[in-house]
């Protein structure tokens, strides 16, 4: 459909130019992510070797033990296919460290370590490298709450939040991204075999058309299903959206003066840039 | 007459009022300096866009000293720019001067504020109530802002008051990425070309650049012949200094060839409208 088939020219270009231009103004020349070995991240860091020129940009990727061995590969894979720095930290001894005192901690509890963890290296290294971190969420993913809040959430500024993951695919392949990382399944990686699609129960594409007729064309309920939805699917996501809003909004303030932060005291965040 | 206009296609710095005067002087030195006889500054140049409540902290009255500063400027070079405006009741505008020969020859305030979408203008700015055209050097003229132009009557009324020339300041986001241009740019296209091609006026469109808040602003001045034709465009995304040589001779022509603004019957208008307005008011 139209709108998930984006003009990749148009979106390189926006989005090149956003890094560029929503770094340096802050008067700062250099950008931080952790690169996974997954597209996401793989594309924010084509984009910001664009945007900053690749010796501006420092990759990061963070493994854990039971991480699959071809993450890895795959991140170094991108980081050389784009010219930019790159580095390997373990996050086994931090995590390990804290979950022996919860050995009985599950596997989301486990992920969500895990991907704070490695947000509290990304921001350590924002303070150390003089280097904003940058986002790697998709409008797909921050729709449907499939993050981690105050971990793989956690950025300064996200270059691809409003692009879908049938987008992040397209423009994956525009900016010539190793094949081997757009046609692998996409995967959170948190634990031997572990799948998205498996984990969310349908297929990335199939939420994407209705992600964007829903969010960005507003479609009805009873539109939605005349152009072939299933309800229980409609019904499904609609919930999804809801429960997982209060990852996309910040902390809730209690009101009790005049001017209450993001309230009635409303600021840019590039005021006086 | 013949004039030459420049569209100063600038990045403004959200809240920043002396830095963009820095921007705006060093833009009106240039176009002196290549002769030109009127520069076109976009929306809220003084200020940037997204202000919320930064208004009260970046307004300038009229007798402030900056826009006094511009008014002088103005012995070299005819101005239009945009800016928040502070009344002496306190109310705060989204406004556009026009500055020729060291005074102020017209202030036009925003009509219609957006508070729709990504616009929230309406919390924080007082709306204007007048569209007037005036006399410049180079013509009658009328001043739009925006959101100003995408409503008909408002580019109608100035052509009905005289003007030949629409001067649209304006901080248009960008989005929509599904088509072969940009949706936002594509929709400003076809609505100046129209424009110019019912009243059979030039429209001079300045567009600022620039990101806030990762909303960009796509630039794309232009400068639209009285036939609707697009005669110069400003390049997408990036800062511009768009020199535009305005040619008296074909407005005359058009306006022989194509006379439909002196057919245009404004006592079937008036009587029309005058007739929904009492329906309503039923």
């Amino acid at each position: 459909m139209a709108g998930l088939r984006a003009n990749m020219e148009l979106l390189r270009r926006l989005l090149v130019g956003f890094v560029r231009d929503e770094v340096r103004k802050v008067g700062i020349s250099k950008v931080v992510l952790g690169l996974s070995g997954g597209i996401d991240s793989a594309l924010v860091a084509f984009i910001a070797a664009e945007a900053l020129g690749p010796e501006n940009v420092h990759a990061i990727c963070m493994p854990y033990s039971c991480s699959n061995p071809e993450s890895e590969a795959h991140a170094r894979l991108v980081a050389t296919a784009c010219g930019i720095n790159f580095s390997v930290i373990q996050i086994t001894p931090m995590v390990d460290a804290y979950f022996e005192m919860f050995p009985d901690a599950d596997n989301m509890r486990r992920g969500n370590k895990m991907a704070r963890e490695r947000m509290t290296i990304l921001f350590d290294h924002s303070a150390l490298l003089r280097a904003l971190v940058l986002g790697t969420s998709n409008k797909t993913e921050l729709l449907l709450g499939y993050g981690t809040l105050y971990g793989d959430m956690a950025s300064a500024l996200n270059p691809i939040g409003d692009i879908y993951k049938s987008q992040v695919w397209q423009l994956s392949r525009a900016m010539g991204i190793p094949a081997e990382v757009i046609e692998k399944q996409p995967s959170a990686d948190l634990w031997a075999g572990q799948t998205d699609e498996e984990e969310l129960g349908f297929s990335y594409r199939q939420v994407d058309e209705l992600l964007y007729r829903m969010v960005d064309q507003r479609l009805t309920k009873q539109e939605l299903a005349a152009e072939g939805f299933e309800d229980e699917f409609i019904d499904s996501i609609y919930l999804k959206i809801q429960g997982s809003h209060f990852k996309r909004r910040l902390p809730v303030i209690a009101k009790v003066s005049n001017r209450t932060i993001d309230r009635d005291f409303r600021y840019a965040r590039d005021w006086g840039k | 007459m013949d004039f030459t206009a420049v569209l100063a296609q600038i990045k403004p710095k959200l809240g920043c009022v002396a830095d963009n005067l820095v921007i705006i002087e060093g833009q009106i030195a240039k176009a002196r300096e290549t002769g030109a006889d009127l520069i076109v500054f976009p929306e809220l140049a003084l200020s940037g866009y997204f202000l919320k409540d930064l208004v009260p902290e970046v307004a300038l009255r009229i007798d402030s000293p900056e826009i006094q500063r511009l008014a002088e400027l103005s012995r070299g070079i005819s101005i239009a720019i945009g800016f928040v405006e502070e009344t002496d009741d306190y109310h705060f505008f989204n406004s556009a001067i026009y500055l020729e020969d060291g005074a102020i020859s017209h202030l036009h305030r925003k009509v219609y504020l957006p508070t729709y979408g990504l616009f929230d203008e309406q919390r924080y700015l007082a709306r204007g109530s007048a569209f007037r055209a005036f006399d410049t050097k180079f013509g009658r003229f009328g001043m739009l802002i925006c959101e100003d132009m995408w409503h008909l009557s408002a580019s109608y009324i100035l052509a009905m008051d005289g003007a030949t020339t629409l001067i649209c300041l304006s901080s248009s986001p960008a989005r929509g990425i599904d088509g072969d241009s940009l949706g936002s740019a594509s929709s400003w296209q076809k609505l100046v070309s129209t424009t110019a091609l019912f009243l059979n006026c030039r429209i001079l469109y300045s567009n600022r650049v620039g990101f806030e808040d990762g909303v960009n602003f796509w630039g794309g001045s232009e400068y639209i012949a009285p036939s609707g034709e697009s005669i110069v465009r400003g390049a997408l995304f990036e800062e511009d200094f768009v020199t535009v040589e305005i040619d008296e001779g074909a407005l005359r022509r058009e306006r022989i060839f194509s006379p439909m603004m002196r057919d245009e019957n404004l006592f079937v208008t008036m009587q029309e409208l005058g007739r929904i307005a009492h329906e309503r008011g039923r």
